[in-house]
């Protein structure tokens, strides 16, 4: 990975308290995992700022690297990778996705 | 290109011997599956790294080869 990639992932996580890479955007999802976790989001009435890695071929396998994940979409909340679509999927039906951004300081809208 | 879901499974089983394995094919298509994995290994471990290990044993073939595995992963009760 080059370092402008690595800097420019490491720079949207660090600089947004959510952090969604995902294929398409937010309002135009192009991939049903990543669609769905933006629904959650959206549920939860939590802003989040959506990075389109389909936008570029090295964004796509970079921020695979980052983290050492190969899917698409990954979640960063305050800097920290906490999952793929599964895992905020089930932490969220749960109720731990909502504890988890509320202990980071982020304020949840809806409780499920 | 599609991959069995025994291919999926046999992997999975070099890397965690123990592990109790069930395998949905969602759409038919041999690209779209689902798979729940209990294994001992798991124990004490957050659920991004239970999925790493899966991932870990797919070598590579998952986001490749395999386009979607919705995974479950956890330790025996």
């Amino acid at each position: 990975m080059s370092d402008d990639i690595h800097t420019f992932i490491d720079d949207k996580v660090k600089s947004h308290d959510i952090a969604l890479f995902m294929k398409g955007t937010p309002d135009f999802p192009q991939c049903g995992f990543s669609g769905q976790t933006v629904q959650i989001l959206n549920y939860l009435g939590v802003p989040f700022e959506g990075i389109n890695v389909l936008a570029s071929d090295e964004l796509r396998q970079g921020i695979k690297d980052y983290t050492n994940w190969p899917t698409i979409p990954q979640l960063y909340v305050k800097g920290e990778f906490v999952g793929g679509a599964d895992i905020i999927r089930e932490m969220f039906q749960s109720g731990e996705l909502q504890t988890h951004l509320t202990d980071k300081g982020i304020e949840v809208k809806q409780s499920a | 290109m599609p991959m069995d879901a025994r291919d999926i499974e046999k992997l999975i089983l070099e890397a965690l011997p123990d592990a109790r394995i069930e395998i949905r094919d969602l759409a038919g298509d041999g690209d779209h599956y689902a798979a729940t994995v209990i294994s001992e290994a798991f124990r004490g471990k957050s659920r991004v790294q239970q999925h790493q290990m899966v991932y870990a044993a797919l070598k590579g073939e998952m986001g490749g080869e395999l386009h979607a595995l919705a995974l479950q992963t956890s330790a025996p009760e």
